[in-house]
């Protein structure tokens, strides 16, 4: 730690209010311990979406599903990042797999890391993309017919029993898939629930209400993507699709909703020991963040704005418009969901007896530049993605056009 | 054949991985290069002569004889090179002044070296006191539950311990704690916390803060040894724990602790 920090803490110190135990200070889990459930909550969101075509055979998402699956994996791939990043000692990280302790949810991660990525989503594209890759690399040139062959594995066959097994094999995996994506999510929302020192945390809705803001995160997303890259590929966005997932999009946010109130109402009306500290943390210090930016721009505005669109008919682009603002607000009203968890359970003492202030780096490992960073760098990855494995064929693009 | 060879050496490296876990050898050698630490043939570290099973240590705080010096804390950061500044800390002392209008005010007394940050009139006063504050050595300890690569743990005599040399500065312990006693060392990115002394005590010698106490506030023993002074504490005295509805079975006993105290 660099004498800079002490400056910081020693500047901090001036700004507690009420008792806090003196090792309460220093603010533990930073921005990147926010930046990771935001980016794995967008994993499972994206996934259980991509899970509706092929389970519940939603024929209007087909369109997304590919996309779905290119930013879940964009996003899987960065996911341990700012976790790897926070440790005090990251080149001791692989630890956990070699002396995992058990009884500690922290101590799944790689497990549920490795099995979402390595036993779900790369299983599920492979088979989604292994015809096209073997069809691409016959016809491209290189380099692009190697990277395409070396993907396929060097399998050749394109027979109908071959795709069929394919089809087969994604729809498995995908069954597999939607309980795993629950678990890779469900189980970040346990590691905070699970915490029962801490009341801001500890609730046993926290793990679902973790996976349906990550669904509504998803979603959100990839209606964003859809509606950017779409226009950018030359293609019209299909308006049916575009309605289907902000239907979805607009249930999943009051799922959302209910869960959170439920949870709210349920402290209030319990009232336990913590209840006036808890108070005094979103008056004094959570009161934009919660108040305004997670509950009414975040989710009151949107699900109006939802309502209104489903209510009214709305021209097309009007419509474009409404459902983009919704998904922008709804992306920033999650990541704040996020940061009030992270950072919001560690802003009150555990004395109940006060409250101390974080005061974000910029420049640091744990600073507002890297978690940008990391932020960032999904999409970097998502458009090679969509370079090497196209998520949309020319004549899907066409039709899109013509229809 | 080849199976065969593979499957030896993953038989190898897992025992490797088990065996390896010399928590205790690595705290004692830790905290004191000096101390005698030999490995048995169960891969447990111990010091020489020492038999972890036939002790179980604990903390009695008699509240109403501490005067608040603080000499604790400073024989504490001497000893276990604990980071001078006033945010990290392995133990520390609280004031409570609880007004005739029932608020209350706490702090540490450590951080208001230079005086109480906030004077109380004498007249409003209704009653006054200090208390210790240390990592409670939990029976049941959330710390260990979470620590993701075991490297908090608890040993055979009843004493939470941090590997240091495995801890990968996760934080969950820190987090996790219920009592605030956990902090991130700054030299070693790991965690840190209160070993009652760990390596004091297994050669039969005082934690620093109990041996510097000059009122007797703090008292150290083995419950499993009857003629040990804790035990009489636990005698004499109407015990309390800290956060008891928390479940961790804390082995700092208090004596006279007040409901104000969390």
């Amino acid at each position: 730690m660099s004498p800079d920090s002490f400056h910081t803490l020693y500047e901090l110190l001036g700004s507690v209010s009420g008792f806090i135990y003196p090792n309460e200070l220093e603010i533990r889990w930073s921005i990147l311990i926010v930046v990771y459930p935001y980016v794995t909550g967008l994993v499972a969101g994206a996934f259980i979406l991509a899970s509706l075509v092929k389970v519940f055979n939603v024929k209007n998402v087909q369109p997304v599903y590919r996309l779905s699956l290119l930013t879940a994996l964009a996003f899987l791939l960065v996911a341990p990042l700012p976790l790897q990043a926070h440790l005090g000692r990251p080149e001791r990280a692989y630890e956990i797999f070699l002396t995992p302790h058990f009884s500690s949810a922290m101590a799944m991660f790689g497990f549920v890391y490795l099995w979402y990525l390595m036993g779900v989503l790369l299983l599920e594209m492979w088979f989604e993309y292994r015809r096209d890759l073997v069809v691409w690399s016959r016809e491209e040139k290189f380099p692009m017919s190697w990277i395409h062959g070396i993907l396929s594995l060097f399998s050749r066959d394109v027979s109908e029993k071959a795709v069929e097994f394919d089809m087969k094999a994604v729809r498995t995996i995908t069954i597999i898939g939607i309980p795993s994506a629950f678990l890779l999510h469900g189980y970040v929302g346990f590691i905070f629930g699970s915490v029962k020192a801490n009341p801001w945390w500890s609730s046993v809705l926290m793990p679902i209400v973790f996976l349906m803001s990550a669904i509504v995160s998803g979603i959100a997303l990839v209606i964003v993507l859809y509606m950017v890259l779409i226009p950018l590929k030359g293609g019209r966005i299909d308006m049916k699709c575009l309605d289907t997932l902000s239907s979805y999009l607009f249930y999943a946010v009051i799922v959302d909703f209910s869960l959170e109130a439920l949870d709210f109402i349920h402290r209030l009306y319990e009232s336990e020991e913590s209840i006036q500290i808890l108070g005094t943390l979103i008056a004094d210090k959570l009161l934009i963040s919660l108040v305004v930016i997670q509950i009414l721009l975040g989710m009151l505005i949107p699900a109006g704005i939802l309502v209104a669109v489903k209510s009214m008919k709305f021209d097309q682009e009007l419509r474009k418009l409404l459902y983009f603002v919704s998904a922008i607000l709804i992306q920033l009203g999650i990541f704040s969901t996020r940061w009030n968890v992270v950072i919001g359970g560690q802003l009150f003492s555990k004395s109940f007896r006060g409250l101390t202030t974080y005061k974000m780096e910029v420049m640091g490992v744990e600073g507002l530049l890297v978690a940008l960073a990391f932020l960032i760098l999904p999409f970097i990855i998502l458009g090679v993605l969509i370079k090497i494995l196209p998520p949309w064929k020319a004549s899907e693009l066409g039709e899109a056009k013509t229809s | 054949m080849y199976r065969r060879g593979f499957l030896k050496g993953l038989l190898w490296f897992l025992s490797t991985c088990v065996f390896s876990r010399n928590g205790v050898k690595n705290v004692i050698a830790g905290t004191n290069p000096d101390a005698p630490v030999s490995t048995n043939a169960n891969g447990k570290s111990t010091i020489e002569g020492y038999d972890p099973t036939k002790h179980r240590y604990a903390m009695g705080i008699d509240v109403d004889k501490c005067i608040g010096c603080n000499r604790c804390v400073e024989a504490c950061t001497v000893e276990n090179d604990v980071p001078p500044e006033p945010f990290f800390t392995r133990t520390w002392v609280e004031r409570y002044v609880i007004k005739k209008d029932k608020s209350v005010h706490v702090e540490n007394i450590a951080n208001g070296s230079d005086g109480p940050k906030e004077m109380v009139e004498e007249a409003d006063i209704l009653r006054s006191f200090f208390v210790p504050k240390l990592c409670n050595q939990c029976e049941n300890p959330p710390c260990v539950q979470v620590c993701p690569v075991g490297a908090t743990f608890s040993t055979e005599d009843g004493v939470v311990l941090i590997d240091s040399e495995r801890c990968i500065g996760c934080g969950y312990c820190i987090q996790a704690c219920p009592y605030g006693a956990r902090y991130l060392h700054p030299k070693t990115r790991t965690a840190d916390k209160c070993t009652f002394c760990y390596h004091r005590i297994v050669k039969g010698m005082l934690p620093a803060c109990v041996e510097v106490c000059p009122t007797g506030a703090r008292l150290f023993g083995d419950l499993k040894n009857r003629a040990s002074r804790l035990v009489r504490f636990e005698r004499m005295n109407k015990i309390h724990v800290l956060k008891p509805h928390l479940n961790t079975h804390p082995k700092v006993y208090y004596a006279d602790l007040d409901g104000e105290v969390r």
